[in-house]
């Protein structure tokens, strides 16, 4: 009565097969990410130490550490979170909780959307005209950040509003029918339920421009500059331009120092990623419905 | 009741007869090409408990949106005709929060905002600008003793309101209603989410309430309109049959063979 018959076999035989298929594909995507990691924490560590950190790069770049590149870096993601985070938040604000759903509203959901797409030499090249030319910021931290803020614009704005449409409509409309206006709403209802989900996406978002090279290139990071940037005035070194440049500019740079600087910008990048995802379970620890 | 922040209802200076609380002329209600209300006359009195019966899709929820004007908030919710809240139209509210201060809403589903069971109830009030505590607390404790709540969670107020359970969710909706004093209670099919004994100390107190607040009910269950309205008018298909005294209503003084057969249990 019990008995497997050959379509249960089958039906199992499938189930074995495309399990074995989706679990290969997985390894096959993890693989490059741990040999990349594997390689370059091989050959880079033996540079690592807190002197490489702490000191300035000598000889022609060719020896010393990455201090400048390290602060500058801070600096400029810094500024440009600084810079996007309430322009981000009141943009998804106004298309969250404002907008009405007319084609203009529409059009610009499209339109960020697609901005999120645009190449980030282009957007370097934007920055160069509006930031450091039109602005007369010069070649500074603030042009490069402003020009780093433009860029994460569109998927801050998005990641934002999609933490706000997270918050159930039948919240909002149980305060709206006790005569809230929409400000009320928000600021009882709609952004202390998203407050942590909005900084979570803000955050991992940000980080991404740590790696980014094209847009701080022409608009404030600097070849070589063994001192620190004083002010948002000043131009800065930059982890990933000097990557760039140890890599591909200059003669004689022993093998290790490249890695060991892309050890320290990956490490860079996957600690505010650990941050964010600190944050993503506390939140939802304290989730409240 | 509570003395706080709302409008009064006498404010309405061109109030067309003061024993009506609600006129609606003519009104219909479409959801795009989608008719969801059609060409509904009728009144509710001051102080009265007005039931609404009728089977689903009949329009009443429909009905008590357009009522404060929810039909801004849902895009397509198209509106015409007339309703008069104490003889003042709807539409001619510039200030809409101000007319929505003045009318308490109840839906089928519970919403327990996610903050404390006191700040839910102190919500209303600290809209309409109420801080001090000393206020807020008496506003709270004696609308949570309204909605037979007050006893099971007098002792844990801080606690998250969307925490309790489905039941008293619904009673921690209808105390919040309640907290803005409303001169115009609409309950949309309160009950659905509460367990009879519970059903039946709300209905007490909606019995109480009566003498302050004018209540329209909209209810599936056509026994607990013959328990509470003073009135009730049947809901069919958008259209409203008939309205008419409730003890009329069910001694079979229906005029519409439809309404008979609803009340009866023949269909719905």
């Amino acid at each position: 009565m019990f008995e497997a018959t050959e379509i249960n076999m089958r039906h199992r035989r499938t189930e074995v097969l495309f399990r074995l298929l989706f679990g290969m594909m997985t390894i096959l995507l993890i693989l490059p990410v741990a040999l990349i990691l594997g390689i370059l924490i091989y050959k880079g560590a033996p540079v690592l130490s807190l002197d490489f950190l702490l000191s300035e790069p000598t000889n022609g770049m060719t020896a010393g550490g990455i201090f400048p590149a390290l602060v500058g870096t801070i600096w400029l993601v810094a500024v440009a979170l600084i810079a996007s985070l309430p322009v981000g938040v009141a943009a998804a604000l106004y298309l969250s909780e404002y907008a009405p759903n007319n084609w203009l509203t529409r059009a610009i959901n499209l339109a960020i959307i697609n901005l999120a797409g645009v190449p980030s030499i282009v957007h370097a090249l934007f920055g160069v005209g509006a930031f450091v030319l039109f602005f007369k910021f010069g070649t500074s931290i603030l042009a490069a950040s402003l020009t780093l803020a433009i860029m994460t614009l569109p998927v801050v704005i998005v990641s934002t509003r999609e933490a706000m449409q997270a918050v159930p409509q039948a919240f909002r409309e149980a305060c709206w029918n006790m005569g809230a206006t929409r400000w009320q709403t928000i600021r009882r209802v709609v952004l202390p339920n998203s407050i942590s989900g909005i900084l979570t996406g803000v955050i991992l978002e940000v980080s991404r421009t740590v790696g980014e090279t094209a847009p701080i290139m022409f608009t404030g990071a600097a070849f070589f500059l063994p001192f620190l940037p004083q002010s948002v005035f000043d131009q800065t070194m930059a982890m990933s331009l000097h990557l760039f440049v140890i890599s591909t500019q200059v003669p004689n740079v022993p093998e290790g120092l490249p890695y060991g600087v892309a050890l320290v910008l990956i490490a860079m990048v996957l600690s505010m990623n650990a941050i964010s995802i600190a944050f993503r379970m506390y939140l939802r620890n304290k989730k409240k419905w | 009741m509570v003395e706080h922040g709302a409008e009064n209802a006498s404010t309405g200076e061109n109030r067309a007869n003061p024993t009506r609380m609600l006129e609606v002329r003519n009104l219909s209600i479409s959801y795009g090409s989608k008719s969801a209300l059609r060409d509904v006359t009728l009144d509710v009195r001051e102080n009265e408990i007005f039931g609404i019966i009728g089977p689903a899709n009949s329009g009443k929820t429909s009905f008590l949106r357009a009522l404060n004007r929810m039909d801004v908030f849902t895009p397509g919710m198209n509106v015409e005709g007339e309703v008069l809240v104490s003889g003042k139209d709807v539409r001619s509210w510039r200030n809409l929060y101000a007319l929505r201060r003045r009318i308490g809403v109840v839906f089928p589903l519970p919403v327990g905002l996610p903050m404390s069971v006191y700040d839910n109830v102190a919500l209303a009030p600290r809209l309409s600008g109420i801080k001090k505590k000393a206020v807020l607390d008496v506003i709270v404790e004696k609308c949570l003793q309204r909605a037979a709540l007050w006893d099971e969670v007098k002792d844990r107020l801080h606690s998250l309101g969307s925490l309790l359970s489905g039941g008293q969710q619904q009673r921690l909706t209808i105390a919040r209603a309640l907290s803005q004093d409303p001169d115009l209670l609409l309950l949309d099919e309160f009950s659905i989410a509460v367990d009879p004994v519970t059903t039946m100390r709300i209905e007490d107190i909606l019995k109480e309430l009566r003498k302050e607040t004018t209540i329209v009910l909209v209810t599936n269950l056509v026994q607990q309109a013959r328990r509470l309205a003073d009135r009730t008018a049947f809901f069919l298909m958008g259209e409203c049959v008939e309205v008419a005294e409730t003890e009329d209503l069910f001694a079979g003084g229906v005029q519409d063979q439809r309404t008979r057969e609803y009340v009866e249990g023949r269909f719905g």
